[in-house]
């Protein structure tokens, strides 16, 4: 999203930002942006992610330090699970004579 | 890559305020105004109103222009929040003659205008602006932050609403003079050019006209502010390691009319659409 012809160092690096909202509990990604550094970028999210006054908390993390999945490798991550209904606690009946399970 | 899947934001309208644009009510913006100024409160509300207005729209020509697209915005909310507080005093000041905030914002001519020449100095360059932001943030902080306690409700409440917002503005000032001042030598080459081409505008801020005399507890005496924004900027300047600069002082005038070369063009867009089709909305 830099000029034209900017080099690669004018670039400013990518921030995920995430905002814990006023009735909730946790932060939620809520999306990225450019900043020169970490201060700054908490500054740029306020302006761009909360200022219809959705936050109480913002976090930033630089986004080339998150690790994530590979988005190729859906199959052998996620789909293991399918078909293993016994990995859910409702799987089992419950045993007579057990109270306040 | 990391997917910046937007879903849960859209599924829940709510985390983004959920607002209907037509539903929005902009008199919000308006602190509602008790009683009709008199007219030197009303020409006080005029000193301030005009200083925020021509700041917001010099910043809003930033808006596309700003080094990366986050800082339009920046400048664009700065911008935003100075309309409303325009906005406010507009209103208040025009009750007494009958006037709305855009009869006033629109329909003035040069010298009926108010604004000191600090506000009326052009962009020039990002760092330009930042040293204009930078003075002009400090002054407002001060200003307001003293006028809370005006016995004008009506002043008071608007200095309340907009200190929060001033202090915003102050604190994304800091941020950028000290980065361009220790950035690269170009940076700072720029900063330095920018403080020193803006300072001379500084002196006019804390000039007390005969109007203050008859405002004692109304409106902030600027005399008594000088001592607090050089404080304030002091510890700033010097983490920066910038020196204050000097050199010549601007003459001033703006608060009896008399303006910088720079209103002139300023005026003209902001107010020509109004002027060319009188009556129009948008």
């Amino acid at each position: 999203m830099s000029a034209p012809g900017a080099s690669e160092k004018e670039i400013w690096p990518l921030w995920e930002v995430f905002v814990r909202s006023s009735r909730g509990i946790s932060h939620t990604h809520v999306g990225s942006l450019h900043a020169p550094d970490a201060t700054l970028a908490v500054r740029n999210a306020r302006d761009l992610y909360t200022r219809r006054n959705e936050g109480v908390s913002i976090w930033v993390v630089p986004a080339d330090a998150i690790t994530t999945s590979d988005p190729d490798a859906k199959g052998a991550f996620f789909e293991s699970p399918a078909g293993k209904n016994y990995r859910h606690a409702s799987y089992y009946t419950k045993s007579e004579g057990v109270k306040h399970l | 890559m990391i997917d910046h899947g937007q879903a849960d934001v859209a599924a829940d309208p709510d985390a983004h305020g959920h607002v209907d644009v037509d539903t929005v009510q902009l008199s919000a913006e308006l602190v509602e105004a008790a009683s009709v100024a008199s007219h030197d409160i009303a020409e006080y509300a005029l000193w301030l109103g005009d200083d925020s207005l021509v700041l917001a729209q010099h910043l809003g020509w930033w808006i596309s222009r700003a080094p990366e697209l986050e800082e339009d915005i920046a400048l664009g909310n700065i911008a935003l929040d100075l309309i409303g507080h325009a906005r406010s005093l507009l209103h208040y000041a025009g009750a007494e003659s009958g006037r709305t905030e855009d009869d006033l914002a629109y329909w003035r001519d040069e010298p009926e205008w108010r604004s000191a020449h600090l506000f009326e100095q052009p962009n020039g360059d990002f760092a330009h602006t930042i040293a204009r932001q930078f003075i002009a943030a400090h002054y407002l902080f001060e200003l307001y932050s003293a006028l809370m306690n005006s016995t004008d409700a009506t002043l008071a409440a608007i200095a309340a609403k907009a200190v929060k917002e001033v202090d915003y503005h102050r604190d994304h000032s800091i941020q950028w003079v000290l980065r361009l001042a220790q950035g690269t030598e170009e940076s700072r080459r720029r900063m330095i050019t920018g403080l020193s081409d803006l300072w001379p505008f500084l002196e006019e801020l804390f000039v007390d006209e005969p109007l203050i005399d008859r405002l004692e507890g109304i409106a902030v005496r600027p005399s008594s502010l000088r001592a607090l924004v050089e404080a304030a900027m002091s510890p700033v300047l010097a983490e920066a390691e910038l020196g204050v600069p000097r050199g010549f002082i601007s003459s001033g005038g703006g608060r009896r009319g008399d303006h910088s070369e720079n209103l002139g063009p300023l005026l003209a867009e902001l107010q020509v659409l109004a002027r060319a089709h009188p009556g129009a909305t948008w």
